[in-house]
């Protein structure tokens, strides 16, 4: 047993960890260890759908390896353990990109499908799931399901977006997208309110594949925020940025995210970035992941930890909804780091338990202040249940099963598809086992 | 003989070999012999290989680890395809050090596969590259080697071993083409250390070992420490007395 933790930094409670390192393996030790056991990759998501407090972890990070890629189709089959990270290095120089990319690169293929991952991109190229054409699936009973999108039926459903509660994924096959290159025509313009933040993301859904907002929930009243927007963009050869990395090296004893370092913080970066507004070339790795130059920033919210609320409400009542939840907060004196908005398209996801639908998103990243912060969550689960939206289970780690429920309509389905002998911190809390 | 840099890694299925490999096919186009026990195994490297570089050429040499005769074969028909630029021994198993104090066979293995087998198949390399005057024979020892300690010291035998002997293959070959490099990782997050860290030792990455040994067999260095601040600390842990270290759970 060894202490695992999440993203979030919430807790620390032993695991059994079993390394899958070997795919011929795989079934074996799958169906031999202790169960209940869930999968667990790179550990990126931010609460407890990929712990299993006291019980058993598969961890899938040895499963690491390209299988096939063919240059012509841009098909690329994978094992589960393979990181986003590692895809996109190896394909964009070869003319082909990951259609859809989480906000973070670190991720494995098989947590990218589990949580059906979205980027910038949903209004065009919807979610991860959307992208893959079959995979392995690893019951803890042995058997073994090849998945495609309709043979056989439902399991692909059930898994995309499944939180590993289906089985094992073991490996995938992804379509790849044409791109020209590692560059991509970027645009930042400021907003001053929630009425021009939804005009900008009306404006840009036609011309910009990439769209997304820092919104600013301190200074000024909140609601102001910088809308960035990005194309791939066709500039020839050009030097690529040098990787920077600076990581957070040790866990503050305090969190450094207090309301003066954010006040500050807040009106440094709209002030500095709304300097530099505009439009820029950028290269696609700070564009899509601003946040991994600074491995494991999550430490700076120190020892307690960290929460993300990212809810999606309808874009009928969203503006309503976010306008709502943004005066919850600051009437709550909380004061959120990251703040994200974004709008999603008009489209259904693949996964019976998949989060994006149509509407807004609202992502916001509290440090763990114990009582008060949940008082908050309550409030802003009020909001998010009169519009009828829901919460984005890869970050969550504390909602009710009650708003689960009745936000999921897809549930009952979903649970005729479990494997009985996996369970996780996320599934006994929403599903009861 | 073409342009391509000849590479050869015995053990191809470990963790620290297969991410040198990695680097060396993207670093420059590379002519890959991969030496192994178990087929599939190797299999499985070689198309993730060939994923990441179209324009490597790989081919699989099955081998046993200590046949001497099966080894001096394998190796000698690699170099009747040419010379070799870089072997990299890489093969080895770390076994719990318990089973080998319970049980004489498992310490036997344990001493067979880590040290003496490197050993043979170096010495086979050894023997062409003298030859031609040419080629770099990279080991990988360990800083278990370094000082002997409770918690591995049948490993740690082994692998001094292994360190001696890239010592007297050194002084064989200074001043020649022939340059041998002695790799001494500390513990490294691969599966043969699952075990270490579910005892929650912080383990180096293996991508950023693998990064090390390519650079310093590239340097020619004659001992190269992964990551490098084990230098410093078996450096003191090599000349902490007796009196002192006897009293450390290490």
């Amino acid at each position: 047993m060894r202490p695992v933790s999440s993203w979030g930094r919430l807790s620390a409670h032993p695991h059994q960890v079993i390394n899958l390192n070997d795919p011929s393996k795989v079934s074996d030790l799958v169906c031999n260890s202790h169960h209940p056991g869930v999968a667990h990759g790179m550990g990126r998501s931010y609460g407890d759908v990929c712990l299993n407090p006291e019980g058993t972890l598969w961890l899938t990070t040895g499963l690491d390896h390209f299988i096939a890629f063919d240059d012509n189709s841009g098909r690329l089959v994978c094992e589960a353990g393979v990181l986003l990270r590692d895809i996109q290095r190896l394909v964009i120089p070869r003319g082909w990109i990951l259609p859809v990319t989480p906000g973070i690169q670190m991720v494995t293929v098989g947590g990218a499908i589990a949580n059906d991952v979205h980027g910038k991109n949903h209004h065009v190229l919807g979610s991860f799931g959307d992208h893959v054409q079959n995979f392995t699936l690893i019951r803890t009973d042995g058997e073994v399901i090849h998945c495609k999108p309709d043979e056989p039926p439902g399991w692909f459903a059930a898994t995309v977006g499944g939180l590993g509660l289906t089985g094992v994924i073991v490996q995938a096959e992804i379509q790849l997208r044409r791109v020209v290159g590692p560059w991509l025509d970027t645009e930042t313009v400021p907003y001053d309110n929630l009425d021009e933040f939804f005009q900008l993301a009306d404006d840009s859904e036609a011309d910009w594949e990439h769209t997304v907002s820092w919104i600013d929930c301190i200074s000024a009243g909140g609601g102001r925020g910088l809308f960035m927007r990005g194309k791939p963009a066709d500039v020839g050869q050009r030097p690529e940025p040098k990787g920077r990395s600076l990581s957070a090296l040790f866990v503050p004893p305090v969190s450094l995210v207090n309301q003066l370092s954010l006040h500050l913080f807040n009106i440094a970066y709209y002030n500095l970035k709304k300097w530099r507004a505009g439009r820029a070339i950028a290269h696609y790795e700070p564009f899509f992941y601003p946040l991994d130059n600074l491995p494991e920033w999550n430490r700076m919210y120190g020892p307690k930890g960290f929460f993300q609320y990212q809810s999606v409400v309808p874009r009928e009542v969203g503006q309503d909804a976010v306008q709502a939840m943004l005066k919850e907060v600051a009437r709550s004196g909380e004061a959120p780091f990251l703040t994200v908005l974004k709008t999603f398209g008009n489209r259904q996801p693949v996964g019976m338990l998949s989060f994006p639908r149509p509407g807004v998103t609202l992502a916001l990243d509290f440090p763990n202040h114990g009582e008060r912060i949940h008082k908050l969550f309550e409030r802003l689960d009020a909001v998010v249940s009169e519009a009828e939206g829901r919460i984005y289970l890869a970050k969550d780690a504390r909602s009710p099963r009650k708003l689960f429920e009745e936000s999921y309509p897809r549930l009952p389905e979903f649970l005729k598809y479990r494997d009985p002998g996996i369970s996780s911190g996320l599934s006994r809390r929403l599903m009861g086992s | 003989m073409n342009s391509k840099k000849r590479i050869v890694i015995v053990g191809a299925t470990s963790a620290i070999a297969e991410h040198c490999a990695r680097l060396w096919i993207q670093k420059q186009p590379t002519d890959l012999t991969l030496v192994g026990r178990d087929a599939r195994r190797i299999e499985r490297v070689t198309a993730d290989l060939r994923v990441r570089s179209p324009e490597v050429e790989i081919r699989i040499v099955q081998a046993e680890f200590l046949d001497p005769t099966g080894i001096q074969t394998a190796i000698d028909s690699i170099f009747a395809l040419g010379e070799v630029d870089i072997v990299l021994i890489a093969h080895g198993s770390l076994s719990e050090q318990v089973e080998s104090q319970d049980n004489l066979n498992a310490c036997r293995d344990t001493l067979e596969i880590n040290g003496v087998s490197p050993v043979l198949y170096a010495e086979a390399f050894a023997k062409n590259m003298a030859k031609v005057n040419h080629g770099t024979i990279a080991l990988i020892g360990s800083v278990a080697g370094d000082r002997g300690r409770k918690s591995n010291y049948v490993y740690g035998a082994a692998k001094g071993l292994v360190t001696r002997y890239a010592q007297g293959l050194q002084h064989r070959f200074a001043g020649t083409g022939v340059k041998v490099v002695l790799i001494k990782p500390g513990p490294t997050d691969t599966p043969m250390t699952a075990h270490l860290k579910r005892k929650g030792m912080k383990l180096a990455s293996v991508e950023g070992v693998a990064r090390q040994i390519v650079d310093g067999v590239e340097a020619g260095s004659a001992v190269v420490y992964a990551p490098g601040k084990f230098r410093f600390i078996m450096l003191i842990i090599s000349h902490l007395p007796s009196i002192i270290f006897n009293k450390m759970d290490v």
